[in-house]
């Protein structure tokens, strides 16, 4: 045991658990990353997106859905810092409210389209043979699929709402994240520890979910990451077309929407939702690629 | 060599094949698999009871799944995607009627996207590293983040209300409206062709818009590629020895570096344009844009699934063709690849 504090062993990179090895490598990844100030840029912009949502009731100067019919579409003022829409509702209060939205949808997205994808592209990379082919095939085919427009598809069928687009969302979302997990999975299955587990007896199923499938995971986080702000601008197109997020629910596409209505006279309405889904992607764009540098400085892309 | 790269392309005209049956397979889960009622999802809720049978035994939903699976595909294959019934008319004839406004608005799309994107992805490349670098990356960011119908509605308040500098929502002003013959349905070839300049102006200062927040979204793409694939080409030994030869750096990049990208830029930008014409079903809400988009959109709300999945399956053919289409084009164009 050294004699160093849990902090400083983490830091300094001499772990005693494997615990605390983790922490340590992700403690190098941080500090690789505070490297580049674009992806510092990022992750401040999605800390602040994720503790608005936490503290929205704090934060809030009124309620997401007060209205105040005296107050209609009053420009920015002491009171109303953005103003107030067509039923007198403070447009700030929204906004913040309409955090939770973002990361709702983006989370829900991720926590049914990353397994998916873990879980064939790890398979197929590992067992290869008739299933791998049979598996790229079909994701070769997903992938050439146009997203939106199917997203669109899939929506109308199930009807309009806010979980029904985060499914279409997802189904139209898988296939990256089955290409990533497969090419981490060809290089780990020749791998000495893979064939050491192997000889132990360990089933296939049991080697893919607990050997192979945590060493796809940062690669897969990367992609996450990149991936997120074009579900959120797909969320957002579906909940400015109506068929995503419904009124009055304080979420940006669908402020978007019925701000447009008013874009002439009361800019304020539909300017403001649009610059926190702005803000919000341009986050998720700098961290990944940020990310992408740390972990492959051989992409340039 | 030359056997090799035909096998290649036939294997890719295969896949592009599977990709067209699969993108019908999806279209028919939607249609016919998923909703809870097909009959109400193409007629409507309120009908009497017989039109329901009726419709019920049209759309041969008394067969078992596979025959209309293939009663499914041999309509598409006919281009028969059935009747709207909103508007009443074959799915089709609406399509062939609205698709060339997307058309041209999505060309003009690419084309400032690739006007931007192009010249900032080399300038990039070629200042690697540098402070013009970071800024050329961060407004392609900005392009690239910004929801394409924001972008489009802050456009419209800025030139259009407040400036007066571009013409406003539609494809033309109303006194315009009409007075061109539809030839190929595109307004500025047909305005060209009748030599109505006058209407090709209007027609220009409204596509303007709208075609300007699909590019710029465009011109993030497109920048980004164009810098990645000039950053390979500089790493090049070729590139030394140009240099050591004593051209100058304009010479190098445009003489050797840019032609050696030429390849990889066509088959980005077809692409791009696939991703456009997605893109355009959000901004034609916002100009008021009587294209596709706009008609998938109405057909949406009054759950028109015909008139949906017409549209899905010609958008999604072009996009598969595009994305496979370009794949093909690269290997023929592009020796390298052969190997």
């Amino acid at each position: 045991m050294s004699d160093l504090s849990l902090f400083a062993r983490v830091r300094t990179g001499q772990p005693v658990t494997s615990g605390e090895a983790r922490l340590a490598q992700m403690w190098r990844a941080f500090e690789l990353l505070k490297a580049s100030p674009a992806a510092m840029a990022g992750l401040a912009i999605i800390a602040v997106l994720v503790l608005v949502a936490m503290l929205a009731p704090v934060l809030a100067p009124y309620g997401p859905y007060a209205q105040e019919l005296a107050n209609q579409l009053r420009p920015p003022s002491a009171a109303h810092w953005l103003g107030t829409d067509e039923f007198g509702r403070d447009v700030l209060s929204r906004i913040v409210y309409g955090t939770r939205y973002t990361l709702y949808i983006v989370l829900l997205v991720a926590v049914i389209a990353a397994p998916i994808g873990l879980l064939v592209g790890a398979s197929s990379g590992y067992l290869g043979g008739w299933i791998d082919t049979l598996f790229m095939r079909v994701t070769d085919i997903a992938l050439a699929f146009p997203r939106l427009i199917l997203a669109l598809a899939f929506v109308t069928a199930f009807g309009p709402g806010l979980n029904n687009a985060i499914i279409a969302i997802a189904l139209t979302g898988w296939p990256p994240y089955v290409r990533i997990a497969r090419a981490e999975a060809l290089t780990i299955r020749k791998s000495d520890y893979i064939a050491a587990i192997e000889l132990m007896g360990a089933s296939r199923l049991r080697i893919i979910l607990l050997h192979v499938i945590p060493l796809c995971l940062p690669s897969l986080f990367v992609r996450l990451t990149l991936d997120m702000a074009g579900v959120i601008l797909i969320a957002a197109g579906l909940g400015f077309l109506g068929l995503g997020a419904q009124p009055p629910a304080a979420e940006w596409g669908v402020m978007l929407s019925s701000g447009k209505e008013y874009m002439l006279s009361a800019w304020w309405v539909a300017t403001f939702p649009g610059l926190a889904i702005f803000f919000v992607c341009m986050g998720f764009n700098l961290l990944g690629d940020g990310l992408r540098d740390i972990l492959d400085p051989r992409q340039e892309s | 060599m030359n056997a090799r790269l035909g096998w290649l392309i036939l294997r890719q005209v295969a896949i592009v094949f599977a990709t067209f049956f699969g993108l019908i397979l999806v279209t028919f889960v939607i249609g016919r698999v998923m909703p809870l009622d097909p009959v109400t999802a193409a007629v409507g809720p309120d009908v009497s009871q017989e039109l329901y049978d009726k419709v019920y035994k049209e759309m041969g939903l008394d067969q078992p799944v596979l025959v209309q699976f293939l009663d499914y595909v041999g309509s598409v294959l006919r281009l028969e995607f059935g009747r709207s019934f909103f508007t009443n008319q074959p799915v089709t004839a609406d399509i062939a009627r609205v698709f060339p406004a997307t058309l041209e608005l999505a060309f003009c799309g690419v084309v400032i996207g690739a006007l931007i994107g192009i010249p900032a992805g080399i300038l990039a490349a070629v200042k690697r590293g540098t402070f013009v670098d970071g800024a050329v990356r961060v407004v392609l960011l900005i392009g690239y983040s910004a929801p394409v119908f924001w972008k489009g509605l802050i456009l419209l308040v800025v030139f259009y209300a407040a400036l007066g500098w571009a013409g406003g929502p539609g494809r033309l002003s109303i006194f315009y409206e009409g007075l061109v013959p539809v030839r190929t349905g595109l307004l500025l070839v047909d305005a060209a062709l009748a030599g109505q300049w006058d209407v090709f102006r209007d027609a220009i200062s409204h596509i303007a818009l709208p075609a300007i927040s699909l590019g710029y979204g465009a011109s993030a793409y497109i920048g980004r590629m164009t810098r990645s694939f000039m950053l390979d080409q500089l790493k090049q030994e070729y590139v030394s020895v140009a240099r050591v030869k004593g051209l100058s750096e304009r010479q190098v990049i445009f003489g050797h570096v840019l032609p050696n990208c030429a390849v990889q830029l066509v088959t980005t930008v077809a692409l791009t344009f696939g991703l456009l014409l997605e893109g355009a079903v959000l901004t034609e809400t916002v100009f008021a844009w009587p294209g596709l988009g706009q008609y998938m959109t109405k057909a949406m709300f009054n759950a028109d699934m015909n008139a949906v999945l017409g549209g899905t399956l010609v958008i999604g053919a072009i996009f598969v063709f595009l994305n496979l289409g370009s794949d093909i084009l690269y290997r023929i164009l592009d020796p390298r690849t052969r190997a």
